[in-house]
């Protein structure tokens, strides 16, 4: 199976069967005990199911004709208790039967969850979050049931089947070969079924994942769908890809339905065989009447099991194409594997050696080439570079959310990917260019990256990035903030986002373009105090504009994915045009003053 | 297990809302059978059609052993006594006949009920993310798009559960029970008045099943929504989560909400545990019960044998299908519950609703006024106090001020995304509330701070607000915004997927398509929020000419921090605290030399030297 950063394609299929389910079978292990009592019970139950009617006929034959009362209290109080164990047998079953099956389902998903967490971005900016959660809720609901109620009624059918088998072979063995041999069409059935019903099954689960995606681009974009008004538009996609599902739906359904319709002819069309069979042989003497009647009852009892086995098949095959769609995702490995490294007393000295890079989804169009860097502790460098020259890819770098694809990155000399990937993301703390927050509380969200934080330290980082607005809130402090943080202006979130990043207090500070959305006080004051907390941090500052990069003690200019100039930020202005260009608005801002100056 | 809940979470007007109509009882109380009903309406003969086929189908499935018995009764004798295999061969013939019967209704049952099933999950999901379109963002604000999503995937779910779990075993159990009732009471009213004994019970043990289980199921819709949300939330954000080492806690949140999910659901599936083998408990002491009784009877010769032996067969009869129907039952709790959910989305109201008598307006000319406009987002806390405000047909206003003065709630009532709580916003003199959507959309186009770009390629992302343009157009508004150059070294060029929430893009090439999408949609009167603060100085620029050129004439509104944005306005606001406080053209405010603007612009200036 593909493993790497990337996993298996999200669009492909990998074969589901058996081996999909069997490799999830160490989930029941610490059930063993709990499968055994509902194996059991289930088949006592079958067994009591038949006893009870034995008794039934004993009593009619045998204390009624005999006029035998104390043998009536004797029968009637064991149809009493039997029918009574029954119910209690069925209880006992459902009981143990939800816990096993339900603690199952809730480990599976803990481990899905965790693995999914550990799967590196290159991973999750390819897979939809529809098809991950739809693998997350309907997949292992599936799974739950197959364990809880498929496999069990699965393996007593078939005994039942087999045994009714073997006591039909018993008493007439020409009729019951007959019935023997139904088996084979049944069997040749199951196998095409199962092959064209994997396919629409999965087609299916991978619809119902893109139309959960869907739903979820029609919440989390609500706002651009409204200011352009396209509700209309978005709302017929949505329902041309519900419709596809209704009607690749409505194919499953129609091929369970010949299955199933099948598995109920089959087992009529042998009582008919045996009838005719059986009749003939009675006119023959080969057999009583008595016999025969005998035989083709017992035949009846198994029309239901046989058909049934239809619904737990179709119901297996849904258990298994959901195991091979969970599988995939565990069969993708972390290709962001820490090492073991720590640096007791980090200083922060950053270097960057040669750095190559291309994100893993294209691996043809390299986004950095040659990139030297060196950031002494303390010190604080300005990255500076157009829209889309690899900026963010850089600092993407030294947490490793991605990896180099040549060179290296080293903190205090030790290469990033010897450091342990917890103790490297304790290093490094970055506020990114979206603030990317989440709907928890204010608090919860500062602390992301310190769960243990003091409310002094808390104190401390609202007051760096200037968010004391977040005392002002409805519960202050303790105020949900909305998804992405969507009742905060926009100014709000990105100081809620750098206080985050603050609050971490890393040894390498990363700023990715942080202050856009603050006006000039704001950022002023702002910048006064990550002044303090960057002369004894090291600082990565991506900036855009002249204000940000005074920040800096010294400036990179990153051009055509290489760095082509490192210095201060006024010798830069002075003898680098290209920097000129990019930071000041260089011939307007004569023409933008001059304008303002013609007003006057 | 719920204590960290509080924690993490935050409070949230909503909750307090909730919990307070919780003490009410309101919101829960159900709406979920008229929404059932009206979805299964224009189904009503199908369902009639259906309820035949299950009539024909057990009709067929009854006879098949009546005439087994049959065949052999007097199929038997006539080979017998002659080796006439006519008769035998006839009842052989009607077996055959029955079963092919049963079949295809069977197989015509399992297709129709597909369909119909589908048909009803269909217009749910229709129905459901359209409303969910038609509501406002500040709905949308605290509800969060995992209990979007958890509505729309795992409630359909639920009702799809039941759709599927077949009415035919509903109908066939409604037939038997009347049927066999009525024959019990004909065959000896004596048992037969002892079998309807268990009726009282059965009543009492489903009442209290309906009751705990419409609780119990209430439960897990909710908790399956917190597991959904957690799980959106965090695989969306999986960068920060990464990056700040959050995992472990996360995991211990999904740990909890987890494990909330498997206690919600332990309690139904224990209640249906207690419901089933209580159903099968009420049937086997009856059983007993008139079997014994009935036994004392034919002992005592009250009955006969044989009405004895007749009685207990179809009495098993009776009680065979109520398994069925308590299957049945439950997964139609576990749907009412969902339906109950999605009702309530349902019934929710926009929070700008729709005008019942539209005014018609098809091309502004982009005349933007505020009329004494007063607004807050929670009540009490007034953003916007009183806000007046012209900004005539074609003029490119800058708005500047502090961060969270109000700016983008400026905008967002420009746009109707709120209402004010009082006063008017007018385009063209027209009162917003009384202009249809679309018509407003068309008209006035907003480029928010937050650029959400679809799955999809960038081509189709720019169309966007015009779906119906050519690729040259779609070119052209690239061109001019100084996007096509990147977009042309795409390895696909236009047709290159941006990827999940455009994360192919970085984020000043985002701001850049977002633009583009705007420009193409070429509205009357077009916001931007920071709509270039992700953007190099010479790319603003840019995009600074294409809106001088392109869309001259058009009215602007451009809310801006940096000066280079807003040097070229004709007007700039000035705003703090939700009011204006200085309001002029650029060149006057700064000619004042003190005052916020000419701060400004001194600021730039020296950041600058
Ligand atoms: N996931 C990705 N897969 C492939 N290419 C990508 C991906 N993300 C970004 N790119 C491309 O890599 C280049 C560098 O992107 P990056 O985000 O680093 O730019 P940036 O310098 O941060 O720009 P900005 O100033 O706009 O934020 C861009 O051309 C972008 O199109
Ligand atoms: N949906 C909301 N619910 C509650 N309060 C909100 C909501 N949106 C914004 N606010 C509050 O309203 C105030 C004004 O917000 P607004 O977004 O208009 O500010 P802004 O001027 O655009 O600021 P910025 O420059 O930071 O974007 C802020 O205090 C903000 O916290
Ligand atoms: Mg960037
Ligand atoms: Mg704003």
């Amino acid at each position: 199976m593909t493993t790497g950063s990337l996993g298996p394609d999200p669009d492909s299929q990998p074969p589901a069967g058996v081996h999909s389910l069997w490799r999830l079978r160490g989930y029941l292990r610490p059930h063993k005990v709990a499968l055994t009592i509902m194996l059991t019970t289930s088949l006592v139950g079958v067994g009591l199911t038949l006893a009870i009617p034995l008794v039934t006929a004993a009593i009619i034959d045998g204390p009624v004709a005999d006029r035998d009362l104390s043998g009536l209290w004797a029968l009637g109080a064991l149809a009493m208790v039997l029918g009574v164990l029954e119910a209690v047998l069925i209880w006992w079953r459902r009981w143990v039967q939800s816990n096993a099956v339900l603690s199952v389902e809730t480990a599976m998903r803990h481990d899905l969850y965790d693995h999914l967490q550990s799967l590196p971005m290159g991973f999750h900016s390819r897979w939809q979050s529809g098809q991950l959660l739809s693998r997350a809720t309907v997949d292992l609901s599936q799974i739950r049931r197959f364990f809880g109620f498929g496999m069990l009624f699965l393996l007593v059918n078939i005994v039942q089947v087999v045994t009714v088998t073997a006591v039909l072979l018993h008493m007439y063995w020409p009729l019951g070969v007959l019935v023997a041999a139904t088996a084979v069409p049944i069997v040749w059935l199951s196998m095409r079924f199962e092959k064209s019903y994997v396919v629409v099954s999965r087609q299916v689960q991978d619809e119902q994942g893109d139309l959960a995606t869907r739903a979820e681009e029609g919440a989390v974009a609500i706002r651009v769908i409204k200011s352009f008004g396209r509700g209309e538009h978005v709302s017929r996609q949505y329902e041309a890809a519900a419709l596809q599902l209704r009607e690749t739906s409505l194919r499953k359904v129609r091929l369970s339905a010949k299955f199933w319709t099948f598995l109920e002819l089959i087992p009529n069309l042998a009582v008919t065989l045996v009838l005719l069979l059986g009749a003939l042989g009675v006119g023959k003497g080969w057999l009583t009447p008595g016999e025969l009647v005998a035989f083709i009852t017992l035949m009846l009892s198994l029309v239901w099991p046989v058909s049934s086995l239809g619904v737990i098949l179709a119901m297996a095959q849904e258990a298994m194409t959901a195991a091979a769609r969970i599988n995939e995702i565990y069969d993708t490995e972390s290709d962001v594997v820490g090492g073991t490294a720590t640096i007791a007393e980090p200083r922060g000295r950053l270097v960057l050696e040669g750095v190559d890079f291309a994100f893993p989804d294209a691996p043809d169009e390299p986004v950095l080439r040659g990139v030297d860097l060196v950031v002494e502790p303390g010190e604080t460098v300005a990255l500076v570079g157009a829209t889309g020259s690899g900026k963010t890819a850089l600092t993407s770098l030294v947490p490793r959310l991605f990896d180099v694809t040549a060179g290296r990155v080293t903190i205090d000399g030790v290469d990033v990917r010897d450091l342990d990937l917890t103790h490297l993301r304790s290093l490094v703390a970055t506020a990114f260019e979206d603030p990317t927050l989440f709907s928890m509380s204010a608090r919860e969200n500062l602390t992301l990256g310190r769960h243990d934080a003091t409310d002094a330290e808390v104190e401390q980082a609202i007051e760096v990035a200037q968010a004391h607005f977040v005392h002002e809130l409805p519960w202050g402090l303790d105020t949900r903030i909305g998804e992405q943080g969507m009742a905060l202006s926009g100014g709000q979130r990105q100081r809620l986002a750098l206080a985050r990043a603050v609050l971490a207090r890393p040894a390498i500070l990363v700023l990715d373009d942080t202050l856009s959305a603050l006006d000039v006080h704001t950022e002023k004051r702002v910048e006064e105090a990550l002044g303090r907390v960057l002369t004894h941090t090291t600082g990565i500052v991506v900036a855009h504009r002249a204000s940000t990069v005074l920040l800096a003690d010294k400036v990179a200019l990153l051009q055509d994915g290489t760095i082509t100039h490192v210095g201060d930020h006024r010798e830069l202005l002075a003898t680098v045009p290209a920097y000129r260009e990019l930071l000041t608005s260089d011939d307007s801002e004569g023409a933008g003053r001059s304008r303002l100056e013609v007003g006057v | 297990m719920s204590t960290t809940d509080i924690g993490w979470r935050g409070v949230a007007a909503v909750d307090v809302e909730e919990a307070e109509e919780r003490e009410r009882g309101a919101r829960f109380t159900g709406g979920s059978r008229e929404l059932l009903a009206e979805l299964l309406r224009p189904y009503r003969s199908a369902l009639m059609v259906l309820v035949g086929i299950v009539v024909v189908e057990n009709g067929a499935r009854l006879a098949i052993p009546s005439l087994v018995k049959v065949g052999i009764d007097s199929g038997i004798p006539p080979i017998r006594e002659s080796g006439n295999v006519g008769p035998l061969g006839l009842v052989a013939g009607a077996v055959l006949l029955c079963s092919v019967v049963q079949a295809v209704a069977r197989n015509r049952f399992l297709v129709q009920q597909g369909e119909v099933g589908q048909g009803v999950l269909y217009e749910v999901r229709r129905r459901v993310f359209r409303h969910f379109q038609a509501l406002s963002p500040a709905f949308h604000d605290d509800y969060t798009s995992g209990r979007v999503i958890s509505r729309q995937t795992s409630d359909v779910e639920a009702i799809y559960e039941m759709l599927e779990t077949g009415f035919d075993g509903l109908v066939k159990a409604a037939l038997t029970l009347v049927g066999t009732g009525v024959i019990l009471l004909f065959l000896d009213w004596k048992l037969g008045l002892v079998a309807l004994c268990s009726g009282p019970f059965l009543f009492l043990l489903t009442n209290w099943f309906r009751r705990s289980s419409a609780d119990a199921y209430r439960g897990t819709r909710e908790k399956v929504a917190l597991v959904i949300v957690h799980f959106v939330e965090s695989m969306g954000g999986i960068r920060a989560v990464q990056a700040f080492r959050r995992e472990p806690r996360n995991q211990e949140i999904f740990d909890d909400v987890n494990d909330q999910y498997r206690l919600a659901n332990l309690r139904a599936f224990r209640l249906v545990g207690l419901f089933m083998p209580g159903i099968k408990l009420i049937g086997n002491v009856t059983i007993a019960t008139v079997l014994v009784y009935g036994g004392y009877l034919a002992y005592s010769g009250e009955v006969t044998v044989g009405v004895l032996a007749a009685f207990l067969l179809y009495l098993r009869q009776f009680f065979e299908p109520m398994q069925e129907i308590s299957q049945f039952y439950n997964t139609f709790q576990s749907a009412t519950a969902a339906l109950d959910k999605l009702a309530g989305v349902l019934r929710e109201e926009p929070g700008v609703p729709e005008p019942e008598h539209p005014v018609a307006l098809d091309r502004a000319r982009g005349e933007l006024r505020f009329d004494h406009v007063h607004f807050a987002y929670v009540d009490g806390r007034p953003v916007v106090p009183d806000l007046d405000l012209t900004v005539p047909a074609g003029q490119t206003l800058a708005v500047v001020g502090t961060t969270g003065a109000g700016k983008t709630t400026l905008a967002k009532l420009a746009t109707r995304f709120y209402d004010p709580v009082d006063g008017e916003v007018r385009l063209d003199g027209l009162d917003l509330r009384t202009l249809a959507a679309d018509d407003l959309r068309r008209n006035v186009v907003m480029v928010t701070q937050e650029n959400y770009l679809f799955s999809g390629s960038i081509a189709d992302n720019i169309r966007f607000g015009r779906p119906e343009a050519a690729i040259n157009d779609v070119v052209a508004a690239a061109t001019a915004l100084g996007a096509h150059d990147f977009i042309a070294a795409l390895p696909e060029g236009y047709d290159t997927d941006v990827a999940q929430r455009g994360g192919r893009l970085s984020a000043g090439q985002r701001q850049l398509v977002a633009f583009a999408r705007a420009f193409l949609a070429d509205p009357a009167v077009l916001i931007l929020d920071e709509a270039t603060s992700s953007l190099d100085i010479p790319s603003e620029r840019l995009v600074q000419e294409a809106l001088h050129t392109v869309l001259a004439g058009r009215t602007a509104v451009i809310i801006a921090h940096r000066l280079s944005t807003v040097e070229t306005a004709d007007r700039v606001l000035v705003m703090e605290h939700g009011r204006v406080v200085e309001d002029g053209s650029p060149a006057e405010l700064i000619s004042r030399g003190e005052g916020r603007f000419a701060d400004l612009h001194q600021a730039w200036l020296d950041s600058l030297a």
